[in-house]
């Protein structure tokens, strides 16, 4: 069985289903490694990641990155990672963070000194 | 300021150049939705987008400078044999290999004619070659890189990529047919001339296809397939031009 295109141009796409099972074993060539793709605005700040793209390469990655992220707005640069290389951790560590929301004495909001500039900014009001 | 034999060799010169970028951003469009992967076919779509831009640029000037039609009239109101492209970017898509090979050997001529002309005596083409001198540097990467990888790819990549190469090299040639006038452009330094134009073709062409690990055909061996730009055309610009300019027809006054 073919599976025919609704395109007239496409007619050499006759993709053949019989022998594509569901479970077939993707060989390298049929399926791309995946590039993180970092996007720089103006030089000086900082890259950010935006996304990724599916390419054999790092240099092919970097060419369709270019149109996949950068074809509005401003870009000044970009930087292409492997998914490969990049050291993630495992989402079943995540209680290594649980009790972070609790130690409210890290987060600049806490802090007592926040009275005390509020009281020094009432007392310059007078000067 | 130029005469008017210049003046109409200039004219000729913007003209095949128009109509060789507007013919081959159109045929590149054709397969935007059919990519052979999503990223592919924004990146192919966006670069034959850019062609139809550059089209424009330089009918704007033959507008503006040279006193022609507007650019929408010398786009989609002029008979084919009044189109001088050559006939190189008139041929249909065919397969990815050859819309490859042909984009590679396009914009590799691309790229050197407008840093030719970035130096132009005559301003206007001068000032539009240095604006889109960063869009041709990405359609010559696009192209370079994808042939590199093709020709290091499978035994079958290379082989349709060399066999594409060999079979169009003619036509490629053919992107280098002189053109009236040419000399007096020469002369007064507002174009290097096509005989200049693909020798540096060549020696590009060349070093990409070294580190791609295809072969360079002999263009000495190659006959060019001329014609294009005296108005001479395979069978396939005309239904091109039927396809392209058929919304226009229907009101070519209509504001868009």
């Amino acid at each position: 069985m073919k599976i025919k295109s609704l395109d007239p141009r496409v007619s050499r796409l006759e993709l053949d289903v019989v022998d594509k099972q569901p479970d077939a074993v993707l060989h390298v060539q049929d399926h791309w490694e995946t590039y993180q793709v970092f996007h720089q605005r103006k030089r000086g700040e900082k890259h950010s990641s935006v996304g990724i793209v599916h390419a054999p390469s790092a240099e092919m990655a970097l060419v369709f990155a270019k149109e996949q992220y950068g074809r509005r707005g401003e870009t000044v640069n970009m930087w292409i990672v492997n998914t490969r290389d990049v050291l993630a951790m495992d989402y079943d560590d995540y209680d290594v963070f649980a009790t972070t929301p609790d130690k409210m004495y890290r987060d600049p909001a806490g802090y007592k000194v926040n009275d005390k500039i509020a009281e020094f900014k009432k007392s310059n009001l007078h000067v | 300021m130029f005469n008017k034999q210049t003046l109409d060799a200039v004219r000729s010169l913007l003209l095949f150049q128009a109509d060789d970028h507007l013919i081959i951003g159109h045929r590149n469009s054709e397969w935007t939705g059919l990519g052979p992967i999503l990223e592919e076919d924004i990146a192919f779509s966006s670069i034959a987008q850019d062609k139809i831009g550059h089209a424009l640029g330089l009918y704007t000037i033959l507008n503006e400078n040279l006193g022609e039609a507007e650019p929408d009239t010398l786009a989609f109101m002029r008979n084919e044999s009044d189109f001088t492209s050559c006939q190189l970017v008139e041929l249909p898509i065919g397969e990815y290999d050859f819309s490859l090979v042909r984009h590679l050997f396009f914009d590799t001529a691309a790229l050197i004619r407008f840093e030719d002309l970035a130096t132009s005596s005559f301003d206007p083409v001068a000032k539009l070659a240095r604006k889109v001198k960063g869009e041709i540097k990405y359609h010559v990467f696009h192209a370079n890189t994808f042939i590199k990888q093709l020709g290091h790819g499978s035994e079958e990549s290379k082989a349709r990529l060399q066999s594409a190469i060999n079979q169009n090299f003619g036509l490629a040639l053919g992107m280098f047919e002189s053109f009236e006038g040419e000399k007096l452009l020469i002369d007064q330094g507002i174009y290097k001339g096509e005989a200049a134009i693909r020798e540096a073709w060549l020696g590009e062409l060349q070093a990409v296809l070294l580190e791609a690990d295809l072969k360079m055909p002999d263009a000495g061996k190659v006959e060019p397939v001329y014609g294009g730009r005296k108005g001479f055309h395979t069978e396939y610009l005309q239904p091109l031009l039927d396809e392209m300019t058929e919304v226009f027809r229907v009101d070519p006054a209509a504001e868009w």
